[in-house]
């Protein structure tokens, strides 16, 4: 495996081609689950879970697919991978199984995974299409745990409430006491919005500013060139 | 965006913030006299948090924060947001509330002149959403000025005794309580109700209308805001009045109760986020006015002024596009 296409496939899931910043894709869950980070850290496992999956089955058996029906058929992989990680999530962890109700079947119509699927695992080989799954969905993930920790600390002053929901006996963290009235609004959806137009406005501002040392370190280059000429 | 003509006045923004904010005394006035000076407090707060956050910024985005600071209308935001809150809220709710409007609503949109919402309003809608019980709380008139201090500085939340709902608070509750026997006529019979408004409030509400008086007088303010305003308002509390009398409330506890009055001299004429052309402004005001009705009438939230004003601000680019006036010379619509 070509050490390049892997760091590229990497930093474009994390960072370049993020799909929560970028992309722009897969908002529905991300809005509406990312109320605390526990339940934002498991929708983000799980879909990472899906994307590894719904890529490798893609990859292998993009060969047999005909193209005509790709979308038909790739929905119809992703929705039984889906419907096994619903299960899991139901047999296994049945009290966050409650919370994250209905977003988990619906991460089958969750445009992120088809689309990854549809331009990545459908035109490259397993292993670089399982590392592409993995990538973008820990991108996911990340966007998902940052609005998730964001909202539920100036939300309601906690952090890792639910927890008990997968560790017996844990109890959340209060940050700013029991009289912490909680900012309603982090909460609610609009929050959501507010909070992943932060996110974005901080990682163009991080682009920018890495933009703008790259030109500067380009015009200071050629100038000892210049001189040993 | 603004249209010819391009004629203004040659006063400058310091000597209008200056006719706004001294038109605000009398207003301020009634409120101290009526419900005591914790409303001084809240002013301070947000005045002295409205300085510095707008300070801040101007450092922020480069700018030279002695010219821009000068000009007075973060105060006048200040003032607007402290006599929007309830008085006896605790001392960080101004401090986040005028924070959001000097941060996110002004300065994040580009400043003085730039911002499409009012700030003050953005302010109020975003308490309002956040922290919905502790903005229905408001004085029980003759509460003493400890008492006052303790709430807004101290950590305890008040008891029933000292706080009381606003007219319009106590109508809708009244009205859903009584069920289908409610009656508007013995509702206000009630303890928070005066003569023609709220208890106290109708005293504001005059200080209000007053200090308007002298912003229409010094050509500060035009009048086809606070007329559509108040006009609109009037007409839609009449028609609903005098078809349901029992059930809807008279025009003139619409017009002296709530934030109509401060509403329609100081917050829809904020001539940056407001429309600009004549009829427009006719437009916007009553829009602005019918919303809010709508809002006190049916809504769930005490007021409706706030909503509404955000509402029509999103509105303006339409309502000014379709509002030009005609060029001298030409027919309508010639070009």
């Amino acid at each position: 495996m070509d050490k390049q296409i892997t760091r590229e496939i990497v930093t474009n899931g994390l960072w370049k081609q993020n799909p929560g910043l970028v992309q722009l894709l897969g908002l529905c869950p991300i809005l509406a689950i990312s109320t605390n980070l526990i339940n934002a850290v498991s929708l983000g496992l799980a879909t990472i879970l899906v994307m590894l999956l719904a890529n490798l089955g893609v990859a292998a058996l993009r060969n047999f697919i005909p193209y005509e029906v790709r979308i038909p058929v790739f929905i119809l992989i992703i929705a039984s991978l889906v419907t096994v990680v619903d299960l899991a999530f139901n047999a296994w962890l049945h009290g966050l199984y409650l919370v994250l109700g209905i977003f988990i079947p619906l991460i089958v119509t969750n445009c992120i995974v088809l689309a990854r699927v549809e331009a990545f695992a459908a035109k490259n080989d397993i292993v670089h299409s399982s590392l592409d799954g993995l990538a973008q969905g820990a991108g996911l993930l990340a966007v998902l745990a940052a609005l998730g920790a964001m909202r539920e600390v100036v939300g309601s002053g906690t952090l890792f409430s639910g927890i008990d929901l997968l560790v017996d006996g844990a109890t959340p963290l209060l940050l700013f006491g029991e009289h912490y009235p909680g900012f309603l609004l982090a909460i609610l959806p609009p929050g959501a919005f507010f909070a992943l137009g932060l996110l974005i406005a901080l990682r163009n501002w991080i682009e920018g500013r890495a933009a703008a040392r790259r030109q500067r370190a380009a015009a200071v280059v050629p100038t000892p060139e210049a001189g040993t000429a | 965006m603004s249209h010819s003509p391009y004629l203004r006045d040659s006063r400058s923004v310091r000597q209008i913030m200056l006719h706004v904010l001294a038109a605000l005394l009398p207003g301020i006035a009634a409120y101290v006299w009526q419900f005591g000076a914790g409303i001084l407090l809240q002013l301070l707060l947000a005045s002295l948090t409205a300085v510095a956050a707008e300070a801040a910024m101007l450092k922020l985005r480069g700018k030279p924060i002695g010219l821009y600071l000068g000009d007075l209308s973060a105060i006048v935001t200040a003032w607007l947001i402290a006599l929007s809150l309830p008085p006896i809220g605790p001392w960080w709710m101004i401090v986040v509330a005028t924070l959001c409007a000097i941060v996110v609503a002004k300065h994040l949109y580009g400043g003085l002149g730039q911002n499409p919402f009012n700030p003050a309003m953005v302010a109020f809608c975003v308490m309002i959403v956040a922290f919905p019980s502790l903005m229905s709380q408001w004085p029980a008139a003759g509460l003493d000025l400890s008492q006052q201090l303790d709430l807004i500085l101290g950590g305890s939340r008040p008891l029933d005794a000292i706080t009381a709902a606003t007219p319009l608070d106590a109508l809708r509750t009244g009205l859903r309580t009584g069920g289908a026997d409610a009656r508007v006529a013995e509702i206000v019979q009630g303890p928070a109700f005066g003569l023609i408004g709220g208890s106290g409030w109708e005293w504001v509400a005059a200080g209000f209308a007053l200090g308007g008086i002298h912003l229409l007088w010094q050509r500060i303010i035009s009048w086809h805001l606070p007329a559509a305003f108040l006009l609109t308002m009037a007409l839609t509390a009449l028609l609903l009045w005098g078809m349901h009398p029992e059930r809807f409330a008279s025009p003139l506890l619409h017009l002296a109760s709530g934030g109509t009055l401060l509403a329609a001299f100081f917050i829809v004429t904020d001539p940056v986020s407001g429309a600009t052309t004549p009829k427009g402004k006719l437009v916007f005001a009553g829009g602005a006015a019918f919303i809010a009705y709508m809002i006190r009438s049916f809504g769930n939230y005490p007021d409706g002024i706030a909503f509404a004003v955000l509402l029509m601000n999103i509105c303006v680019p339409l309502i000014d596009m379709y509002t030009q006036p005609a060029v001298f010379g030409h027919k309508r619509r010639s070009s």
